[in-house]
């Protein structure tokens, strides 16, 4: 029993030696659809409503290369996208949402919900004539249509 | 010199335009017809005098002079003929010139129709069309003037003036900049024609609606004067969009045809209204509803008209810095906000004329749903209004600049856009006035069965994706339901008349352009919504570097590199081309040359995709780069698109359509029962 415990106790501090080493060492190289994935979400610093992988100025192709080395060094997409939002929300293919940016989350549902509220409001309303109930109208084209279709059955 | 000829004629239409503007005023002041007659004169004659303004530019960019700063900026000598003549729209000032000579052309036009009828309308027509012409001249003649040309001083320093500065001589350098290198498209000839086309014809029926506000005219005579205009209108405007799509899928070389860029959406919002507005139209022409609505509807298709065209030339897109510094920015927000309020306050003045007694009687009746899919387009143009005045906002009140994507906006209009199908499906199938969900259940569960099946059949084949799966669905429905309508109504003509069901439906088309040419369009539309959901839902990329011989795989596809060669073109461009052996399964197929344009004088690259188009996808492959010199190894990014050609056939189906709906009828009477429109001619003549 002693020795089990003297092996595991050996295998943690091994491992916690050995642990922090691999995380500090690169990763394998990442492919270039693995940074374009990332890329397709930020937006070029130079040419205005340009994704970066779609970008073909210096610039972009430098911000990819960075890309690239992040993710080598182990950064998540999440972290990547917030190391070059430090370059501002524009490089951002949506804004971060939070304070003035929450208005474009909430306010086309906002007026679209009101909108559907309304006429929702005014559909309801709406009430077919008692005279009218047995015999749906249709219009002229129709109501001929299917008569005729109806006489030649 | 030309230039003197082109400028004079233009500062001549534009005091025309005052003064046709001033006459149709006085006329209708004095109630003198005279005054109108001499305003309409003025509108007619203000297009000769554009097309010889706009002809002495096309004369100076062809014969490449340079003196003009215009031409200086937009032509170069490498440029063939069709550049140079097309560069007229080519920059700011020409474009501008370019669209006050098509709303002169659309103003003579609505001159010449019969006005007998609408007399009372006619000055009001007047004072509408010159007005909007009149601000577009005052853009060109004082802020951005093409004629204007170049002059050096004793000093060396070079300006730009229309006269001669003492002591100054003519300043002519040797070469132009040349047009932008992504302009130098087929499409880009077309497409800026085609939307430019479609903001000026809106503005005709905006003018009838205005001129039925003033006079207090509650009827739909400006409705009925002005269908066709609004379907032509709506016609260029689709036609520009389409064509403008096709330009970014062949030349901005990101594998994609529409970004949701703001200067797409610019377009596109009227697009938006002024289909909500075809639709709503309807209504009053049957029901004598939503006379407030549909005027509301052109008045914002109108302002988003020159909204769209503010964005494009102000330059307020790229930052509100640029917007405050542009002279013209500030003279659009100012002709936007006061056609909005003035149009406004117009309609509220006349708000209680136009109520109308009718009501709506059931919430499922043709009526109604056309509500619902107005509702539908209204809550996308929000979307949009909102996604590119947001970050323009968000830069004057925080400073910072903000970037609204795609994402924003597929993940908000998507819904709206299923919704807009499903309605195109149930809504033919419902009866004006009243409707009731088991007469609508009973109209429709022939289509509704036959899509269920096709829904089997895609989930049968493996489909899995449940959006994919809706949007398939939804699409097999409409289908159904349009190829029934056609059916029905073929039938019932054939066993009438005893025709052929081919000639039947052709006659039965023939009768009922407006229906039936709406039908076409709902087809089309399909045929594009199949694409888009192949495209978002399926597509695949990849990219990686190939020495020669290796291979790059995506899909059941896979590019081999075989060759890369590099020259230089009498027009100034450094092509590199690669040559790519393109195979499917394994087999080879054939080969593809995705390329690298660099424009010299510009130093700006373009690139050029290699494709393999067929119904099923295209194998789109771009040449992102490659070792200089011995091009040893390249780097290709590999697109497949699935159903991507479905969105170009549908937009055809599409054109056909409106041109279908668009065409005159020959006869008001009703296809099926000739007889019955005999017998009413009959009656009325004896009556008569």
């Amino acid at each position: 029993m002693k020795r089990v415990i003297f092996v595991l106790v050996l295998l943690v501090l091994i491992g916690g030696a050995v642990m922090p080493t691999v995380a500090q060492e690169d990763g394998p190289t990442p492919s270039p659809d693995q940074v374009n994935k990332i890329a397709s979400n930020l937006y070029c610093p130079v040419c205005a409503n340009v994704p970066l992988d779609a970008c073909g100025t210096a610039a972009c192709a430098q911000w990819r290369q960075q890309i690239a080395d992040l993710l080598e060094e182990g950064y998540s997409e999440q972290q990547i996208y917030d190391y070059f939002a430090q370059y501002g929300p524009g490089v951002l293919a949506a804004p971060p949402a939070g304070g003035l940016n929450w208005l474009i989350y909430v306010l086309p549902p906002a007026v679209i919900l009101l909108g559907a509220w309304l006429l929702w409001g005014n559909l309801r309303k709406f009430k077919i004539p008692a005279a009218l109930e047995k015999k749906t109208l249709k219009s002229e084209y129709t109501q001929r249509l299917e008569d005729e279709l109806k006489a030649r059955q | 010199m030309i230039a003197d000829l082109g400028f004079f004629s233009l500062l001549t239409a534009f005091l025309l335009a005052l003064y046709g503007c001033a006459a149709a005023l006085v006329g209708v002041r004095r109630n003198d017809p005279k005054w109108v007659a001499s305003a309409r004169a003025a509108a007619l004659l203000s297009f000769p005098l554009l097309t010889i303004s706009a002809l002495s530019l096309i004369y100076s960019l062809i014969n490449l002079d340079f003196q003009i700063e215009y031409v200086a900026r937009v032509t170069s000598h490498s440029m063939p003929l069709y550049l140079r003549a097309t560069a007229l729209w080519g920059g700011q000032a020409g474009s501008l010139l370019f669209w006050s000579w098509l709303m002169s052309a659309f103003a003579s036009a609505a001159m010449l129709r019969d006005w007998r009828r609408d007399r009372d309308l006619q000055p009001w027509v007047i004072v509408v069309c010159l007005a909007t012409l009149g601000f577009f001249l005052s853009l060109v003649i004082f802020f951005e003037n093409p004629f204007a040309r170049m002059w050096q001083g004793v000093t060396g320093a070079v300006w730009t003036s229309i006269w001669q500065p003492t002591g100054a001589l003519p300043y002519i350098p040797f070469d132009g900049n040349g047009l932008n290198p992504l302009l130098r498209h087929p499409g880009m000839i077309i497409h800026p024609p085609m939307l430019y086309l479609g903001f000026v014809s809106f503005v005709i029926p905006f003018a009838f609606a205005i001129a039925a506000l003033v006079t207090g005219r509650s009827d739909d005579r400006w409705i009925r004067v002005t269908r066709r205009w609004t379907l032509v209108a709506w016609l260029f405007l689709s036609l520009g969009l389409l064509l403008g799509s096709r330009w970014a899928y062949d030349v901005l070389g990101w594998g994609g045809y529409w970004g949701w860029d703001p200067v797409e959406i610019a377009a596109f919002m009227p697009w938006l209204t002024g289909t909500a507005f075809l639709h709503s139209v309807m209504i009053q022409e049957k029901r004598a509803l939503f006379k407030h609505w549909n005027l509301l509807l052109i008045i914002l298709t109108y302002d988003l008209v020159i909204f769209g065209t503010f964005l494009t030339r102000s330059g307020v897109l790229s930052s509100v810095h640029a917007f405050a510094q542009s002279a013209i920015g500030p003279m659009f927000f100012a002709f936007i906000s006061i056609t909005l309020i003035a149009s406004l306050a117009l309609l509220s003045r006349r708000w209680q004329i136009l109520k109308s007694d009718v009501q709506m009687t059931s919430m499922l009746s043709r009526e109604a749903l056309f509500l619902l899919n107005n509702f539908l387009f209204i809550s996308i143009l929000i979307i949009c209004f909102l996604g590119v005045i947001f970050p323009l906002a968000s830069e004057i009140i925080t400073g910072q600049q903000i970037t609204v994507g795609p994402v924003y906006y597929e993940s908000a209009t998507g819904p709206l856009w299923a919704a807009l199908l499903l309605l195109m499906g149930v809504a033919p199938l419902s009866a004006w006035r009243v409707s009731t969900a088991r007469t609508l259940g009973r109209a429709m569960w022939w289509p509704f069965i036959g899509s269920l099946l096709v829904l089997a059949a895609l989930l049968f084949s493996g489909l899995r994706n449940p959006g994919a799966l809706l949007g398939f669905w939804l699409c097999a429905f409409v289908v159904l339901v349009t190829l029934y309508e056609f059916w029905r109504g073929a039938r019932a003509r054939s066993q009438s008349k005893s025709e052929g069901f081919g000639l039947a439906l052709w006659r039965l088309v023939g009768r009922n352009r407006r229906r039936y040419g709406g039908y076409f369009i709902h087809l089309g539309v399909v045929l594009i919504a199949i694409g888009i959901i192949g495209i978002e839902f399926f597509q695949q990329e990849t990219q990686g570097r190939l020495a020669i011989g290796e291979r790059l795989e995506l899909g059941e596809y896979a590019i081999e590199y075989d060759s890369l060669a590099e020259w230089q073109t009498d027009d100034g461009r450094l092509i590199d081309r690669a040559v790519l052996n393109l195979h499917k399964g394994g087999e080879f197929l054939r080969q593809i040359y995705p390329r690298q344009d660099f424009y010299m004088e510009a130093q700006q690259p373009m690139t050029i995709p290699g494709m393999h188009s067929t119904w099923e996808s295209d194998v789109y492959v771009l040449l992102v780069g490659w070792e200089p010199i011995a091009a040893d190894s390249a780097t290709f990014k590999m697109f497949v698109n699935p159903l991507v050609n479905w969105v170009w056939m549908g937009g055809l189906v599409f054109i056909i359509g409106t041109l279908v709906a668009a065409w005159p009828e020959p006869d008001s009477a009703l296809a099926i029962l000739p007889a019955a429109g005999q017998e009413r001619r009959r009656s009325a003549e004896a009556r008569g």
